[in-house]
């Protein structure tokens, strides 16, 4: 027992003393992400952020990151891992990562971390994420223009707030440019998963779909589209600019660096504090990717006007009238969401058919 | 010229000494992988193995090799019963799945209140899932002549579909604001898989894979039970004839390695991973595989290489963190052991002759 307590003691000393080195020398900035960074869609995006921190400040950083790491007790391993190692600061990009990194942080406690898409936060943890909707209300706008059998297919990831948010945003512009439109949403239950979101992408085109968005990372629905012939889609998370200018007509992209570049730059200066951040366009987090050709010059048009319009704040894309699936009020005529709700969100608008699966 | 021919016995010298054959070549071939990547083949290895167990920080690693293989080791140890005899599940995944669903019911059920009750309660629990969920293969094996290859492994995906909708609906945290999963049972006194000792990583789980390896070489080397086990695997037809029941040692088979599957999602479920949640499963059922053949289906070799896995994973985060090798060089890493082990397999089987073969 008193050697495993000196063994404890040492590992925090060396822990202690690893950081303070850290921090006379270079700061070390610690990445995990739950996909591979090759995916072209969402750890992409953020190792781009972590390629924009080295760009930004140099030898003054240096980045270490782990892929693949399954949320659980694995994630919690490398967090500690990196920690020991000397990490002054730590993102750990996705929703499932939030107890690993709450409870690393309470072991860590001069630890910086920055959670992305999550909720919880504490003097060492930050919460940050990006407004999708705002995109999926451009794209919503696009696809219900585009659709000529009136069936838009949604591929989902987990029926959490976030992808719900998403749906249902897209499905309120596309159903204001074409009240004859429907969605069909499958639920692939993965982030990152070519083999599944290949099929999802083929079931939704056999019942009909000629535009399918997704919620999840990889280019497979593009390839399944692009086989299938006149369908369209949309990048997610990051360009996919190799689908371009059809099937992918357009694109929801992610952008992490400024963001990243500012939460180091604040470490290197001490002036580090726990936030919660959730910015939109107006931030240049969520980019609309080029809008292509196959697109009529008129919906192009409409769709960066709202775009703009967004951006500047006149038009939200959750305004009442809007009614509840069930048919009950949810905000009246001119009634914005507000963001605790739209943070929460577990049920579709009127209109969308099918269940959220509990 | 060389030629290959069938040894009238399995060399017993190649038996055991082919893992560390394997492991050597891995070591070599993995080495010039990682050179050609363009980084210090030497140094890889070492963080590979030497550092988790002997690094700066090995008084963290060390405990977490034994959270890592303890799982696997249980599986294994379960799997392997079957695998001699010729009965082949290939679904521990689902098994594991299914006693992690089994376990998390019952302690829920209960929640919150607090009894020593809870524990034993889901451990019994956890058992019985992985087990019933692997006597659906053995049964229809046994009634109908089914493949319980295929079968176990399409229950798998059946398993992950539940677990979805179990980490959605039914035991889903009420206070999770509407997010899938369950509430977290380690942090729920009663229901609580923790380390025995502190920072030792050793928790009811490893506990367990240790009795398994020591009852299944007891089992092995002097129960009736190995005794039909080996025979089975050996010659079926002779075990028929030497009383063995086919469909009863498929049952027997798979139960326990469906029960010990299901042990090790239960004791997964309540401590390291602490909730069910859709992403629950992480492969150790497949893994496990892996671990059993890499320990020669002999108990203490399945415990030697299962601490052998866990060490390149963790390992292999350490390289991926310090020296930035891309994780799929690490895969391939892992995957060269197995396939080495294959390979130099043959030698137990088979030895080298130099000169034309009297036989054609």
């Amino acid at each position: 027992m008193t050697i495993k307590k000196l063994l404890l003691g040492a590992t925090a000393a060396m822990a202690v003393a690893t950081g303070a080195m850290a921090q006379d020398d270079k700061t070390k900035v610690g990445f995990i992400y739950v996909g591979p960074i090759g995916d072209l869609g969402w750890s992409y995006q953020h190792d781009q952020g972590r390629l924009a921190v080295e760009e930004a400040f140099g030898d003054q950083v240096e980045t270490v990151y782990v892929e693949s790491v399954p949320e659980g007790p694995d994630a919690e391993r490398v967090l500690t891992q990196m920690a020991l190692q000397g990490a002054d600061m730590i993102f750990t990009t996705s929703f499932g990562f939030m107890e690993a990194t709450m409870n690393v942080a309470q072991k860590f406690p001069d630890v910086k971390f920055e959670h992305a898409t999550g909720y919880q936060r504490a003097d060492n943890v930050s919460t940050y994420s990006a407004r999708f909707y705002e995109g999926r209300a451009v794209q919503g706008l696009i696809a219900g223009e585009m659709t000529e059998s009136n069936i838009i297919g949604y591929i989902g990831s987990y029926p959490i707030p976030e992808v719900i948010r998403g749906i249902n945003a897209a499905y309120i512009q596309a159903k204001k440019v074409n009240p004859e439109v429907e969605f069909r949403i499958v639920w692939a239950y993965t982030w990152f998963d070519p083999a599944k979101e290949a099929e999802a992408a083929k079931a939704l085109i056999d019942a009909g779909a000629d535009v399918i968005l997704q919620h999840t990372d990889s280019t497979a629905p593009q390839a399944a589209a692009q086989e299938a012939g006149d369908v369209i889609t949309f990048g997610q998370a990051s360009d996919m600019l190799d689908y371009a200018p059809k099937p992918r007509v357009s694109s929801i992209i992610d952008n992490w660096n400024q963001y990243y570049v500012d939460r180091v730059g604040a470490v290197i200066d001490g002036t580090w504090e726990s936030t919660d951040t959730w910015a939109g366009i107006d931030s240049g987090m969520v980019e609309i990717g080029e809008i292509t050709e196959a697109v009529p010059a008129e919906v192009r048009e409409a769709a960066l006007e709202l775009k703009d319009a967004i951006a500047a704040g006149e038009v939200h894309p959750f305004t009442g009238p809007l009614n509840k699936q069930d048919g009950s009020e949810w905000l009246a005529e001119g009634e914005t969401a507000d963001d605790g709700t739209l943070l929460g969100l577990n049920f579709y608008v009127e209109g969308i058919e099918g269940d959220i699966p509990q | 010229m060389i030629r290959l021919e069938r040894r009238p016995e399995p060399s017993r010298a190649w038996t055991l000494a082919t893992p560390f054959v394997a492991v050597a070549l891995t070591m070599v071939a993995g080495g010039l992988l990682f050179a050609m990547l363009g980084k210090d083949p030497v140094a890889a290895i070492r963080t590979i193995f030497w550092d988790p167990l002997f690094g700066d920080f090995a008084s963290y690693s060390r405990p977490q090799l034994l959270v890592k293989a303890g799982p696997l080791i249980l599986i294994a140890i379960g799997l392997s019963l079957g695998f001699k005899a010729g009965i082949w599940n290939i679904g521990a995944e689902g098994q594991y799945i299914l006693g992690a669903i089994f376990a998390a019911a019952t302690g829920l059920a209960i929640y919150p209140a607090e009894s020593w009750i809870v524990f034993p309660a889901m451990i019994v629990a956890g058992a019985l899932g992985g087990l019933l969920w692997a006597m659906i293969p053995a049964l229809l094996k046994v009634r109908f002549g089914t493949n319980e290859v295929l079968v176990s492994l399409m229950l798998v995906y059946v398993a992950e579909a539940l677990l979805a909708s179990m980490s959605l609906g039914l035991l889903r945290n009420p206070e999770g604001m509407g997010f899938p999963g369950s509430r977290n049972l380690s942090q729920y006194p009663s229901a609580a898989n923790l380390e025995l000792l502190p920072n030792t990583g050793m928790h009811w789980g490893v506990l367990l894979a240790f009795v398994a390896v020591i009852v299944a070489q007891v089992v092995m080397a002097r129960h009736q039970l190995g005794y039909r086990i080996r025979l089975a695997g050996e010659s079926p037809r002779a075990a028929v004839f030497g009383g063995v029941n086919p469909g009863r040692l498929v049952v027997i088979c798979m139960g326990i390695s469906g029960a010990l599957a299901g042990l090790a999602g239960m004791f997964e479920v309540a401590g390291p991973a602490g909730r069910l949640s859709i992403d629950f499963n992480v492969g150790y059922g497949f893994t496990a595989i892996i671990v059993a053949f890499l320990g020669r289906l002999n108990p203490v070799g399945i415990l030697l290489a299962g601490l052998l896995m866990a060490l390149t994973y963790i390992g292999g985060e350490l390289a991926q963190l310090q020296m930035n090798l891309p994780l799929a060089a690490i895969q391939m890493f892992q995957g060269m052991l197995l396939f080495f082990l294959l390979a130099v397999d043959l030698l137990t089987h088979f030895r080298f002759r130099l000169g034309r073969g009297a036989v054609a």
